[in-house]
C-alpha cells in the first residue's frame, strides 16, 4: 500500500509521520467506560433523592418527579454505555495497522 | 449582574455532583497520559480515534459558554428564527467539510489548518495565518473564562477570581497531561452533561406552559407575537424578529459566515484530524451534524419557555437579561438533585469550549510557529514539552484576558467580533485554493491579507456611523459577503502575474491532482454502505430540510 508515497512531500510533516510510528496511542482507554460510569452513579444518586422529594420540591417542578425520572433516564443511559462496551469492545489494531501506524 | 436574584438554592447534594463531574474530569485526563510517547499523540491523540468520538467531540468543542446561554438568549429575542444558525448556519456546511475538503486536510497529513496553508501557498500565509489563529484561541479562551466566572459568581455566589482560578486550573490540568486525547474524551463526555442539564429545564418549562401548544399560545400573547413561531415567514422583507432577508440568511448566514467558521477552524478540524482514518475523519463533522440538528430543541425552546414565563425577561440590563434566560428557569424550576446535574452541564460547557481553544493554540504554537519559524530540527520529545508549557502559557494569557474583561465587559464583544472577521477571508482562500491548481503562492498571500483588511473595514466604517446597515448582524453578512469577493478579486488579478506551484508540489492538497486516497487506510468495518460519508452526509442535509416544516 505505497499511497503515501503519492502525497506532496514536506519535512516536517514527514517526520512527524515517521515519529507515529513510536506512538502510544493505542494504549488509550475505552471512554465509554468512564461515561457508563458517571451517569450510573449520577442516576442512582439523583433517583433515590427523587423517591423521598418533599412537596416543595414536587410543587417547584410542576408536579412532576423530575428527579426519579432524570435518575432513571441517566441510570439507563449509563447502563446502555457499559453494556456497548461489553458487547463490542474496541479492537486492538490487527498486525498489519500496527506496522502502518 | 449583581444582586442575589439569580442565586441557586444549591445543597451539598448539588455539591457533590459537580464535585464529582471535576474529579471524572481529572481523571480521565491523567488516565490519558499513558497514551501519550510522541508529539502526534499529545497533538492529534495519535490519530487513533473513532469517529462517534471524534464526531461528538466536534459538536462538544462547539458547544462552549457562549453558544448555549446565547442560543437561548436568541431564542427569548428573535423566537424561532434562532434555528436558522443551527439548521442552514450550520450543519451545510459540516457536511461540505466532511465530503469535500476533509479529503484534503486528512489525505495531505497536516498538523494542522494553517500547515495546510503552508503546504499549498508559502510561508507569509502560513505565518499570518497561524499567528492570527493562535492570538485569537487565546483571547477567546479568556473570554469564555470571564462568562464562566460571571455565570459562576451569580448562580452560586462564588467570587469572579476564585470561579477564573479553578476553571482555569481544571482545563490546564487535563489538557497539560492528557493532550488532546485528554480534551477529546472530556468532550464527549461534557456532550452527555450537557444534555442531561438542559434536557430536565425543557421539560418541565413545557409541563409548566402547558406543553407545546401551551407553549405556541404563550408566545403568541409575548411581544414577538405569531412571528415568533416562525422561521422563513416575513424574511420577504427585513420586518421580522432577526431584521434579516431571505437572501442574506441564505448567503450571509448559510454559505459565507457558516462555512467560514465551520470548514477552517482548527479548534474544530483538529478533531477530525484525530480520527483514525481517512473514513472516520470524514465522518466526523457529519456525525457532529446529527446532534447539532436536534440542540435547538434545549437551547431554543427554553428560551422561548423563559419568554412566556419569565415576567419582564428582556431587560437592558440587571438580572433579567436575555442572557439569564437558561439560569432563571433553573431558578424557577428544579429542586435539588437535578439542578445540581444542570449546574455541572452548564460548567461543563464552558471546559468544553475554553479546551478546544487551548488545545488548538497548543498544536498550532507548536507545529506552526515553534517548530517552523523559531527551532527547527529538534527531536520530537523537544516539541513534545514545548506543546506542554504552550498549554500553560495559553491557559495564563486566557487568565489574564478574563481579568481584562473583567475590567471592560465591553471588550469581550469587541474580541469576539473581531475574530470573526478573520473567517470568511480565509474560508475564501481556501476554497479557491482547493479547486483553483493555477492560484499561484503569493495570491495566496495577498487574496487573505486583503480580504481580512476589507472585512476589518467594512466593520470600522460601520462602527464609526460612515457606512450604515439595519444592525449588527445585517453588517456581518455584508462584511464576510465583501470580504468574500475581495479575496476572489485579489486571487484573479496576482495569479496571472506571478508564478504558480509546480503540479507534483500540489498533490493531495488541490482538486483534481491526485493524492487523495479515499479508501486506502480502511478499517474492516469502515467500508459498510451505512457509514459511508455520502450517504450520512445526505441524510443530515434532508433532515435540516424537513425539521423547517413545522416551523415555516
Amino acid at each position: 500500500m505505497e499511497h503515501h508515497s503519492e502525497r506532496a512531500h514536506d519535512p516536517l510533516v514527514e517526520e512527524t509521520e515517521r515519529e507515529r510510528r513510536a506512538s502510544a496511542a493505542a494504549r488509550l482507554f475505552d471512554i465509554r467506560r468512564v461515561i457508563g460510569g458517571l451517569f450510573v452513579v449520577y442516576g442512582v444518586i439523583v433517583g433515590l433523592v427523587g423517591l423521598f422529594d418533599s412537596a416543595a420540591d414536587l410543587e417547584k417542578a410542576q408536579g412532576v418527579r423530575i428527579n426519579l425520572w432524570a435518575g432513571l433516564g441517566m441510570f439507563a443511559f449509563g447502563l446502555l454505555m457499559l453494556a456497548w462496551q461489553w458487547i463490542r469492545p474496541a479492537e486492538p489494531p490487527t498486525e498489519e495497522e500496527a506496522r502502518k501506524a | 449582574m449583581g444582586g442575589d436574584g439569580l442565586r441557586l438554592n444549591m445543597n451539598a447534594l448539588d455539591y457533590g455532583i459537580l464535585a464529582l463531574y471535576f474529579v471524572t474530569v481529572l481523571g480521565v485526563g491523567f488516565a490519558a497520559r499513558r497514551a501519550i510517547k510522541t508529539s502526534v499523540d499529545f497533538f492529534l491523540s495519535g490519530r487513533s480515534l473513532p469517529a462517534w468520538v471524534t464526531g461528538l467531540a466536534f459538536v462538544s468543542a462547539n458547544l462552549g459558554a457562549l453558544e448555549i446561554i446565547g442560543m437561548a438568549a436568541n431564542g427569548a429575542q428573535y423566537g424561532m428564527m434562532t434555528v436558522h444558525y443551527y439548521w442552514i448556519g450550520a450543519v451545510p456546511a459540516m457536511v461540505f467539510l466532511g465530503i469535500v475538503m476533509m479529503p484534503f486536510y486528512y489525505g495531505s497529513r497536516v498538523r494542522s489548518v494553517p500547515e495546510y496553508l503552508r503546504l499549498r501557498f508559502n510561508r507569509p500565509t502560513h505565518l499570518l495565518n497561524a499567528i492570527s489563529f493562535a492570538l485569537a484561541q487565546v483571547l477567546i479562551a479568556g473570554v469564555n473564562l470571564y462568562a464562566l466566572a460571571l455565570i459562576m459568581q451569580a448562580l452560586l455566589g462564588w467570587p469572579l477570581w476564585f470561579a477564573i482560578v479553578v476553571g482555569a486550573a481544571i482545563v490546564l490540568a487535563y489538557i497539560t497531561v492528557g493532550g488532546l486525547s485528554g480534551a477529546i474524551y472530556n468532550e464527549v463526555l461534557q456532550f452527555f452533561v450537557i444534555v442531561a442539564g438542559l434536557v430536565p429545564i425543557t421539560v418541565l418549562g413545557l409541563v409548566k406552559v402547558g406543553g407545546v401548544s401551551g407553549l405556541m399560545d404563550a408566545v403568541r400573547d409575548s411581544e414577538l407575537g405569531e412571528a415568533g413561531l416562525h422561521a422563513w415567514e416575513g424574511t420577504g422583507s427585513t420586518d421580522n424578529p432577526l431584521g434579516a432577508h431571505w437572501l442574506g440568511i441564505v448567503f450571509g448566514l448559510g454559505f459565507v459566515l457558516s462555512f467560514g467558521y465551520w470548514t477552517t477552524n482548527f479548534a474544530e478540524v483538529q478533531r477530525a484530524l484525530s480520527a483514525r482514518n481517512m473514513s472516520a475523519a470524514r465522518r466526523t463533522p457529519i456525525i457532529a451534524a446529527y446532534p447539532k440538528l436536534l440542540i435547538p430543541a434545549v437551547t431554543v425552546i427554553p428560551g422561548l419557555i423563559a419568554l412566556a414565563t419569565v415576567k419582564g425577561l428582556g431587560a437592558e440590563e440587571g438580572d433579567l437579561v436575555y442572557n439569564n434566560a437558561i439560569p432563571l428557569l433553573m431558578r424557577d424550576l428544579l429542586p435539588n438533585g437535578v439542578l445540581g446535574i444542570a449546574v455541572t452541564g452548564l460548567v461543563a460547557s464552558f471546559m468544553a469550549g475554553m479546551a478546544a481553544n487551548v488545545s488548538g493554540f497548543n498544536t498550532v504554537f507548536t507545529y506552526d510557529i515553534w517548530q517552523a519559524y523559531v527551532r527547527r530540527d529538534r527531536s520530537d520529545e523537544y516539541y513534545l514539552r514545548i506543546g506542554r508549557l504552550a498549554t500553560v502559557l495559553g491557559v495564563v494569557v486566557g487568565i489574564g484576558t478574563a481579568f481584562i474583561a473583567a475590567g471592560f465587559s465591553n471588550i469581550m464583544n469587541y474580541i469576539q467580533t473581531l475574530f470573526s472577521l478573520f473567517n470568511a477571508p480565509l474560508f475564501a482562500t481556501f476554497i479557491i485554493g482547493m479547486f483553483w491548481k493555477r492560484m499561484s503562492p503569493l495570491a495566496g498571500f495577498w487574496s487573505l491579507l486583503s480580504g481580512t483588511l476589507a472585512a476589518l473595514a467594512t466593520y470600522l466604517l460601520y462602527k464609526g456611523g460612515i457606512v450604515h446597515f439595519n444592525s449588527d448582524l445585517e453588517e456581518s453578512f455584508w462584511g464576510a459577503g465583501i470580504a468574500f469577493v475581495t479575496v476572489a478579486v485579489v486571487a484573479l488579478i496576482v495569479t496571472p502575474l506571478t508564478r504558480p506551484k509546480r503540479d507534483e508540489e500540489l498533490t493531495g492538497l488541490v482538486y483534481g491532482m491526485g493524492g487523495v486516497d479515499l479508501k486506502g487506510d480502511v478499517l474492516a468495518g469502515d467500508a459498510v454502505w451505512w457509514r459511508s460519508p455520502v450517504l450520512l452526509g445526505a441524510i443530515a442535509l434532508v433532515l435540516s430540510v424537513l425539521l423547517y416544516i413545522p416551523v415555516f
